[in-house]
Order: C-alpha cells, then structure tokens, then sequence
C-alpha cells in the first residue's frame, strides 16, 4: 500500500509556480530522501501533502486518503516541519501533552516519547530556552507521539551538530526497518545518500528524478578521464573518443594508460592527464544545475 | 470535539500571558470598583444609594474589556507568530472544529473568571461604600450581564486575531472597535448619526451591564447587536482560516 501520493500537485504563489506537475510515490519499509536546490519546492510539497497548505492543483494523498479527512491524523502520520515553531513559553511537557490530547493520546505517551528523545530531564523547562538541537528532539518526539506508520521529516538535520545528524539518521534507519514509511527532505546529496534507499528529487517545482539510491549511485558511478593538451583538437580526433568540456577533454571509454599510449605514440604533449573519481554529490550537482534557483 | 477542548485547555493554561491577561482583569475590576466606591463614599459623605454602589462597582469594565479583548487576540495570534497553528492544524486538520473548539474553551473560561471578579467587584465596592440596602438579584443581574459583555469582548479580540492573525495589529483594531470609535460615533451629528452611534459596538453592548436601554436599544437588545458585530467579526476570520494556507 502506498502510503504518500502526489499527483499533478501545482502549486503557485501570487502566480509565481512553486510546484509544477510534481507526481511520485512513497512507500513504506523504507527511508525516501526528497531532495531539490534551496527553493526547488520541498516545504511546499511536504505543506500540501500534511493539509496546510492547498494545491493549486492535483491531490496529495495520505493511505489513499486527503489527509484533512483522517480521523487522529496523528496516529497515521507524525511530522517534523520547523522545529522553533513551538510557543516559547510552554514546558515541553505541555507542549506535547496538548498535541496528545487532540488525537485522544494517552498521556502517557508524552513521557515515553520524551525518553526517547532524551529530553526527560528537561520536561518541565520552556521551550523557548531550547537549543536547535533540543527543539529538534522535541519536534521529533512531537511526530513520534502517536506511534504512527508514515513520519515525514522536512531537514530534520539542520543545524546539528555531527552527533545529532548521527542520532536523526540512526533513527530514521530505525523507524524504515520497523516497517514504516519515512519521507525525509534534504538538499544535501551526502547526507542522503548515508541515509535513504529510494530518492525523488526535485528542481524548481518539477520532478527531476525518482530512482532507488543504489541505482542513482550506479548511474553516477562512472568515473572518467580528464585530458588537457595543447593540442586537444588533435587528442580528439585520434582516440576517437570523448567529449571537448572547456579547455579539456572527458572520456569515459578508455583508461589513462590507453590514452596515454596512444597520444605518447603520436608524440603529443599532454597537460593533463588524469582518472576523476566518481562522487555522488556532483552527479547530483549534474542533475540539478538546470534547476538553481539562485546560482553563485 | 472533547478531545480538541482538552487540548485547548490545557494549551491556555500552560502560558504565562493567560494567567496574567485574566489577572489584569480581575485586578483592573477590583481596583477601579475600590476607588470610585472610596471616592463616591467621600464626596457623599456617608453611605451611598446600593444602585449606586453595583454601578460604581464595575467601572472596571472599560478597560477589562481591553485585557479580555486581548487574551482573546492571544489565543490565535501567538499560534500565527511561532508557527504553531501548523501542528495544531495537523493535529485537527478540521480547522473549523480547531477554532469552535478554541471558541469554546474561551467563552467558558472567561465567563467563569469575568462573572467570578465583576461579582467580586461589586462585593469590595460596597464593602467599601456601605450602602444601607442592597438588592441581591440587582448584583447577580449585573455581574452576570458585566461577565457577558466582557467574554463577548475576547470573542471580539479573538475573532479579530483570527481575521488580522497579526498580535499588534489584532490589538489596535480591537482597542479601535471597543474603545475609540464607539466614543467618536457619539460625537455623530443628527439624528442619523444617534442612531449609528446607539448601534456601534459597545455602545450597545455595554447596555447589559448597566441594566438600562438608551432610548433606542434594551439591555438585551443591545446586547444582542454587540453579539451581532462579534460574530461578524468572528465568521469573516473563519472564512479566511478556511481558505488561506496555514
Ligand atoms: N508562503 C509562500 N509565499 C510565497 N512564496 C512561497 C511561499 N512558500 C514558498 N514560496 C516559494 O516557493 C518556492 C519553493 O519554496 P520551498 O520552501 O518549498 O522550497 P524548499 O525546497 O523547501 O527550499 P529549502 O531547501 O530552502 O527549504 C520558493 O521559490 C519560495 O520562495
Ligand atoms: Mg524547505
């Protein structure tokens, strides 16, 4: 059973599109990385999807479902969107605790989920002196309190410090191999690519690619050979291979030694000659470069 | 729905600004209803008439209506500015029932409190002022009337709240709509203008807690019109939560 669906979701602000024609699926048993550029409509997605936001067209479903027509939406799907957005002046304790009761939540739940989170030691103190790591904890508890099967996570790691991202992606792993389903945003390739098993990305509203992570890595997974010469025109045109990038030349059907053979044989000086490493970052780069919203 | 009140309830209770808005009101019932009854007592040189006393003793309702005015701004608008409406919207995404459920947990909380401190009002001011006779069902009609006017006030501030969804700009218009333009539609020429003015806001709805009519409208009648401008108040911010994203 799929349990998010978006179809032809459209959405635009004062005419301006946000999302266009954003169709994909999310399925449970894993952790789906949804990632895009700053501003590629991530948040905007995730808003329609939880029912705050309204489509300016197509649907979001929640298990086959519009979520605004479940009954305790907060035992079917836990979410984590901003984590400062909490009234400062509540204890945590009390923050989660009227969460709880809107959805007929045992109040025990709150102190299990505070344990979990290992925010128990700080129940009872305001959340408006939290760190960012500690509302993110909360938030996190927030999305956990009604033990529910779809947990959506909009970067829940920004601005961790590197044993909190260690903590997030651990937990996410968890919660995937407890069946559930967990859609997490990030515009971070390397952080997905440790932590997600399928990925949908997206550029400017649009969807760019909905692949598992193995296969994007295979995909990407080519490295190639970067030739620079004084004389490349004639390097091209004796191997027969390679396409002119710049002021050099990119080949991926041979190997240096070959092409060093070849260009020595023909006595042609080389600048360069060197084997570029596959990374997933710049294959995602690669991916998403048509769709910068602010380019540097 | 019970479950939206409980969460509602303990949301409202849970924040400082609450217990100190409702501590404001009662405070500004007692102090006004204590000074007036001083000074009436004083000038008097004895006892005052009771009527006199249960009048005097809810001079506090003019500006309680403005702390009430802006608890109520509060129970939304504070949700607007942190950003928490969105969990409360995901938690009941029904936003209609997320706003009656806030109505109602408001309006019961601050008939209690406001019917509890004008009452209370009444009580130090002729303790104050020693009246030589009393009438009892006088005090009960006009704390209660004066608990009406003051709840209704909040609703206004939280319709407005709902409406502006903006803490300051919410406050100014309610101070506006309860305060200052009620007073300038007096100053209205003619016979057009008595007639807008015995209609504007609290001019009609503070005729509840006086007892009296004003040639035009009755205590209840007047209250009723206030009720009227409340609900407008009310109805065009539920419209625009429904349709507006979160
Ligand atoms: N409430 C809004 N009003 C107007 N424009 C908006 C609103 N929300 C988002 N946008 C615009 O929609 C686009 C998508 O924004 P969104 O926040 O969904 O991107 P994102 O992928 O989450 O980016 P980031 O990685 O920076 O969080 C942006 O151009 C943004 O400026
Ligand atoms: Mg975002």
């Amino acid at each position: 059973m799929t349990a998010i669906r978006a179809v032809n979701l459209h959405k635009r602000y004062a005419g301006t599109p946000a999302v266009a024609d954003l169709s994909f699926a999310v399925e449970p048993g894993r952790v789906t990385g949804f990632l895009g550029p700053n501003g590629a409509g991530k948040s905007t997605t995730m808003r329609m999807i939880l029912g705050l936001d309204r489509p300016s067209g197509g649907t979001a479903l929640v298990d086959g479902r519009p979520y605004h027509e479940l009954r305790h939406p907060l035992r079917k799907v836990g979410a984590l969107l901003d984590a400062k957005a909490v009234h400062g002046g509540r204890s945590a304790r009390n923050h989660l605790l009227a969460i709880a009761q809107s959805n007929g939540i045992p109040a025990s739940r709150v102190n299990e989920v505070l344990e979990a989170v290992g925010l128990r030691e700080v129940a009872r103190r305001r959340v408006g002196g939290f760190s960012l790591g500690m509302s993110q904890r909360l938030g996190i508890a927030a999305a956990l309190l009604g033990d529910p099967e779809i947990l959506i996570f909009d970067e829940p790691v920004n601005g961790l410090d590197p044993d909190g991202i260690l903590w997030i992606r651990r937990l996410m792993r968890k919660l995937a191999a407890e069946g559930r389903t967990v859609f997490v945003s990030s515009h971070l390739m390397s952080e997905m690519a440790q932590t997600a098993d399928h990925l949908i990305v997206i550029g400017r509203g649009r969807l760019i690619a909905d692949t598992s992570v193995e296969e994007f890595i295979g995909r990407s997974s080519q490295g190639y050979v970067r030739v620079r010469s004084p004389r490349l025109a004639e390097v091209a045109e004796l191997i027969k291979a390679g396409e002119p990038d710049g002021d050099h030349l990119r080949v991926t059907a041979m190997s240096t030694l070959e092409i060093g053979t070849i260009t020595a044989g023909a006595g042609i000086p080389l600048e360069e000659l060197t084997f570029v490493q596959p990374s997933l970052e710049a294959a995602y780069m690669e991916l998403t470069k048509n769709s910068l919203e602010f380019t540097s | 729905m019970i479950d939206i009140l409980r969460s509602e309830w303990t949301k409202i209770r849970s924040v400082r600004s609450t217990v100190w808005t409702l501590a404001v009101t009662a405070v500004l019932m007692l102090g006004f209803s204590a000074l007036t009854n001083a000074s009436a007592r004083g000038a008097a040189g004895g006892p005052v008439p009771g009527w006199q006393a249960i009048i005097l003793g809810l001079t506090g309702t003019m500006l309680a209506s403005l702390s009430m005015a802006t608890l109520g701004v509060l129970v939304i608008s504070s949700e607007y500015r942190t950003g928490g409406i969105r969990t409360s919207i995901m938690a009941v995404p029904r936003r209609m029932s997320l706003l009656t459920g806030k109505i109602v947990l408001f309006v019961a909380v601050s008939l209690v409190v406001c019917t509890v401190a004008s009452a209370a009002a009444i009580g130090v001011g002729v303790a104050i002022s020693q009246p030589p006779s009393i009438e009892m069902g006088e005090v009960a009609r006009s704390s209660l009337g004066s608990g009406l006017y003051l709840t209704a006030c909040g609703l206004f501030g939280l319709g407005l709240g709902t409406l502006i969804r903006h803490t300051p700009g919410a406050i100014v218009s309610a101070i506006a709509l309860i305060l200052v333009l009620p007073t300038m539609a007096n100053q209205l020429p003619g016979e057009w203008g008595a007639s807008v003015a015995a209609y504007f806001t609290t001019n009609a709805g503070l005729l509840v807690v006086s007892g009296q009519g004003n040639g035009t409208l009755g205590p209840w009648s007047g209250f009723a019109v206030y009720l009227a401008w409340v609900a407008a108040a009310v109805l065009a911010g539920a419209v625009l939560m429904q349709r507006r994203d979160a």
